[in-house]
């Protein structure tokens, strides 16, 4: 077999979280410019980990842009289809920036920090794209952008022990602590953010920091976490992770030329809260209906359908696999997909060209895992 | 010709000579490069490969890699064992994750392949 060796380049970003998930064995990969570990022990048991008791990972590589002023609400609303006039201090949405056409510059979660306070957290891949777009449509709004992605280092504590891990750290009250809300807090002496969200479908809290030592975070969070097997948990595990929980993914599900309506992601447009870029585009492809939607699928038997991969429906090429994976904790291979809106039926059978082969598979019910709530 | 010795491809195959066959696999820096492996798809019994052909891929949850035969010859038997426990290429590749045994075609072919020691030293010079 063919391996690509990994030089190290000193044009790659690190982290300050690099050396600590070097030292703990870290695989280290390129990632959008980023030194990033793939895996640690491995992704399969990253995977279970975060599943069934907690993982830990540094996100530190994702872009947090602040939007402050008298006119910032305004601002985003006018700049994303979900309603920012629903968020107070501290709460987050996840949200899009959306073009005149309804379709994606990104996802992204937007905090209200304060009044006239916002912090939106993006996408690794986006976050210099992101901020000339939040400039270029500034206007006359009385606001002040800033890309503050430098300052912060980001934790992800992932999983159903998370709460347990998390809470002798911090005088924070977590157990009160709803999904999507935040506080600042302190661990150790160190301010820092902590909010109950996450991108792989299970409990958790998201950690942001201004420390110029958060290793010192970090690793009391792995040691509060050792009774319960807590794993460091690198990029393999999170797409993994994010798949199962069919949280879409920039670049691969969506982008410039996919409609919010056609990702499924209807649920956060509100249009009732006025004209925002896109609206009017996505109004009109609401009344006329959808011509193509996303859908997931998972394949009858062995193989693994991967981005690219050409959809077949009776022989006629149809689409492409926007993102697939060997699913961990469903032990299958599953997908996703956007088709045309006539074949988008739960229980279409579906078939995968693989390496000349056709894999067969069927459309199934999203998400392809749900935690339970307890 | 020893017949415990093995011999090893740039591309990270492994063959071991037992008479006029080869047992083939992958080695160890191979399969921590993989990841964990979920499948193969080997080849058939009586295929026929030439030297570097790929005769076989190996899908971990990361990657797809085609497997190279690194000798040519005819598959004589394969490790069909491998189907429902993919994870042994991982556990212990060089000797219960083997993947095929093929007759050997020509056993000079050999000396295109390294020692395990040169193997060893040849993976040393590609981490810089």
């Amino acid at each position: 077999m063919i391996i690509k060796y990994f030089k190290r380049s000193s044009t790659m970003k690190k982290t300050h979280l690099f050396e600590c998930q070097q030292s703990l064995g870290g695989k280290m990969i390129e990632f959008f410019g980023w030194n990033m570990p793939v895996e640690f022990k491995g992704i399969i048991d990253e995977h279970m980990a975060v599943r069934k008791k907690a993982g830990l990972f540094d996100v530190s590589h994702m872009g947090e842009i602040s939007v402050k002023g008298p006119e910032s609400l305004q601002f985003l609303q006018y700049l994303t289809p979900n309603d920012v006039s629903r968020l107070f201090p501290i709460k987050a949405q996840y949200t899009a920036l959306t073009t005149e056409k309804g379709t994606f510059v990104d996802d992204l979660l937007i905090y209200c920090l304060g009044e006239n306070d916002y912090l939106l957290v993006v996408n690794a891949a986006n976050t210099e794209k992101d901020y000339e777009w939040i400039l270029s449509h500034k206007g006359e709004f009385k606001v002040w952008i800033e890309n503050e992605s430098d300052r912060y280092t980001q934790m992800a504590l992932q999983g159903p022990k998370a709460l347990d891990i998390l809470q002798p750290l911090t005088e924070l009250r977590l157990d009160e602590m709803k999904m999507f809300g935040a506080s600042w807090g302190s661990i150790a002496g160190e301010k820092v953010l902590i909010s109950r969200t996450g991108y792989t479908g299970e409990d958790g809290f998201e950690i942001y920091t201004h420390s110029l030592k958060p290793e010192r975070i970090y690793n009391l969070i792995m040691k509060s976490g050792k009774p319960y097997n807590i794993l460091p948990i690198g990029l393999g595990a999170r797409d993994t992770l994010r798949l199962e929980a069919t949280l879409l993914l920039y670049g691969n599900d969506i982008d410039d030329a996919t409609t919010v309506l056609e990702a499924g992601l209807g649920w956060l447009v509100k249009f009732k809260k006025g004209d925002f870029l896109g609206s009017k585009a996505l109004l009109k492809q609401k009344e006329k209906g959808i011509k193509k939607k996303i859908v997931g699928f998972e394949i009858s038997g062995r193989g693994i359908a991967r981005s690219h991969y050409p959809v077949f429906i009776r022989g006629e090429k149809l689409s492409e696999v926007t993102s697939g994976t060997y699913s961990p904790y469903l032990k299958k291979s599953i997908g996703l997909t956007y088709l045309p809106i006539e074949f988008t039926e739960v229980g279409t059978e579906i078939s995968i060209e693989v390496r000349g082969k056709f894999l067969q598979a069927k459309i199934i019910p999203l998400p392809f895992y749900k935690r339970e709530k307890n | 010709m020893n017949p415990n010795e093995y011999f090893f491809a740039e591309s990270h195959e492994w063959i071991k000579i037992e008479g006029e066959t080869g047992t083939v696999g992958i080695s160890d820096f191979a399969q921590k490069q993989l990841g964990d492996v979920v499948y193969i798809e080997l080849p058939e019994v009586g295929a026929v490969y030439d030297f570097h052909q790929s005769f076989g891929v190996v899908e971990s949850v990361k990657a797809v890699s085609d497997i190279y035969s690194p000798v040519a010859g005819e598959v004589v038997e394969v490790n069909s064992g491998l189907n429902d426990s993919p994870e042994l290429l991982n556990e212990d590749p060089q000797n219960k994750g083997w993947i095929m045994k093929i007759k050997v075609k020509d056993e000079s072919e050999l000396q295109k392949l390294m020692s395990a020691l040169d193997y060893e030293k040849y993976l040393e010079s590609q981490e810089d």
